[in-house]
């Protein structure tokens, strides 16, 4: 029952990231993009979730979940400050006028 | 509990996919909110109920924030004239569904060692232990990736008119 | 809306409200400005059931605190939605005040909620309540205690918190909701704000404990009796704050907050970390 469990969490988990890479893939908004990014992270968290409770609730899972919790904040935190950066100079959103950033 | 996790996994899928569908960004922003918290649910009732409690409360504000950038940078924000913003849409869905099936694979195919739910202490105790004790330097590097985020965010973000 | 108020206003005023047309406005959201309206009240509810009611609470979650938190971090969300969806320019300024009054006020809150929890070692409002035996954790966290009053006022966007339903906006995000829709704005704020008061008597004020007084105590057995009493005295001083401050300029309290207010909430749950640990 647990291993069932932990799978299928696993499955949604998995499908919440294949969400989220088809979003920040496909979106040209900078803000959907972060959306897409945000539902990767939201899949990964349920994933720890998961083996946290079926593994014996070891203390590094739920510790992987503060991380990725952070990484979320930092992740929008930096991702509005570029996209405000971005539409300062040039008044777009749009991550394909923004060719300057391929380097 | 299985019943639950199928329920409200489905429900954090469905509304993820329904944010890329939708043309209005405060749809958007709801959905994506919607998603979050069913995996929080999942967290609380698999007995975190410290960090699914903090993935909703962290979830709402940072949405809040994330509205205020839609409507302040997207040209269409309320979706009143429907439009798509999108590039690549083939080659993203395949990507995607390739990710998807090779994960699911794994989920499946691979043997878990599930010691079962053990009814260990305090999970919030023993979270709050481990960050002040033997994952302290995880901890301290959190904290010192938030400074840097916070001074990165500012330098990158201020008008220098 | 205190002007020419008698007793039975809030009986005249739900009644008429009942009875009066919704409003739609052209190209509106009116599903998502329902689940704005319909999460008010249901937030309101959810954060009032971890608070212990005299001696134990409805839910006794062990992460209470916290649950109370986020609960009232999805009253942002329905003002800002409510305020977004009938798509007019009244309602949409009025739901964006909410965010500036919410960032200003929600460390400084954190803060003050988290210190009572360091005092008694738990984020469970009973076992905070009960670690308050000897002493009312308002008699040495006094910062701590105004500090909460303030943001009780502010989550409920209140008094000199609202002006994201201000006057100078025609009543900014509730300007174009009419009827039931308007009836379950104003009856979620005053939940939030009853919540939320509540909230203030197991983490500051000893639960359904009596006060310290001398004498037998008049309400022998009963905490929920005491409990309303000290409820009654805390919606006392909120209403006491409403008379005695005028409505606030967000950027003027958003500046107060992180200046003045932010400093002295972690200079206060240091003071009591400090006790707590010596």
């Amino acid at each position: 029952m647990t291993e069932l469990v932990l799978r299928l969490a696993l499955t949604a988990a998995a499908a919440l990231v294949a969400t989220g890479l088809y979003g920040a893939l496909s979106q040209q908004s900078i803000v959907m993009i972060m959306m897409g990014l945000e539902l990767v992270v939201n899949g990964l968290i349920l994933g720890a979730g998961a083996f946290w409770w079926a593994g014996g609730q070891p203390v590094a899972a739920s510790v992987l979940v503060v991380v990725l919790v952070t990484v979320m904040a930092v992740e929008m935190a930096m991702g509005f400050a570029v996209a405000l950066a971005i539409y300062r100079a040039r008044q777009v959103d749009l991550t394909d006028d923004a060719g300057e950033l391929a380097g | 509990m299985i019943a639950l996790v199928s329920a409200l996994g489905a429900v954090a899928v469905i509304t993820g996919l329904l944010v890329f569908t939708v043309d209005s960004m405060a749809r958007a922003t709801f959905l994506l909110l919607a998603s979050f918290v069913a995996v929080a649910v999942v967290l609380i009732a698999f007995g975190l109920g410290y960090l699914g409690t903090v993935v909703i409360l962290m979830m709402t504000t940072e949405m809040m924030i994330m509205v205020v950038f839609m409507v302040m940078l997207m040209m269409n924000p309320a979706g009143l004239m429907p439009m798509t913003m999108v590039h690549n849409r083939r080659g993203s869905w395949a990507i995607a569904l390739v990710v998807f099936g090779l994960l699911t694979a794994g989920v499946w195919l691979v043997p878990f060692p599930t010691s079962g739910p053990a009814p260990g202490p305090d999970p919030t105790a023993a979270l709050g232990d481990a960050l002040m004790g033997g994952q302290m330097l995880t901890m301290m590097t959190l904290g010192l990736a938030l400074l840097a985020t916070i001074v990165g965010t500012v330098a990158v973000a201020v008008s220098r008119r | 809306m205190t002007a020419g108020e008698r007793p039975s206003t809030p009986v005249v005023e739900t009644l008429r409200l009942l009875g009066t047309q919704r409003r739609r406005t052209p190209a509106d959201d009116p599903a998502l400005a329902r689940i704005g309206l319909v999460a008010l009240p249901v937030a309101a509810v959810l954060a009032l059931a971890v608070v212990p009611l005299g001696d134990r609470a409805p839910v006794d979650l062990d992460v209470g605190v916290v649950w109370f938190n986020a609960m009232e971090v999805v009253a942002w969300f329905a003002v800002w939605v409510f305020g977004w969806g009938p798509n007019a320019a009244t309602t949409l300024a009025g739901g964006y005040r909410v965010l500036p009054l919410g960032l200003a006020y929600e460390l400084p809150h954190m803060f003050a909620i988290i210190t009572p929890a360091i005092a008694a070692g738990s984020l469970s409002p009973t076992a905070i309540a009960a670690a308050q035996q000897d002493l009312w954790y308002v008699v040495w966290m006094p910062a701590a205690f105004l500090l909460y009053l303030l943001s009780v006022a502010a989550m409920a966007f209140w008094g000199p918190f609202a002006a994201p339903l201000g006057r100078d906006l025609a009543g900014g995000a509730a300007a174009e909701h009419a009827g039931l829709d308007r009836l379950l704005l104003l009856a979620g704020r005053w939940m939030l704000l009853t919540a939320a008061a509540a909230m203030a008597v197991p983490l500051f004020l000893g639960g359904g404990a009596p006060p310290p007084i001398t004498g037998p105590d008049p309400f022998p057995g009963l905490p929920v009796l005491w409990f309303a009493v000290k409820l009654v005295v805390v919606l006392g001083l909120l209403l006491a704050l409403r008379r005695a401050v005028p409505m606030l300029r967000m950027a003027r309290f958003a500046t107060l907050s992180w200046v003045v207010l932010l400093p002295l909430a972690v200079a206060q749950s240091l003071v009591v970390t400090l006790v707590v640990l010596a």
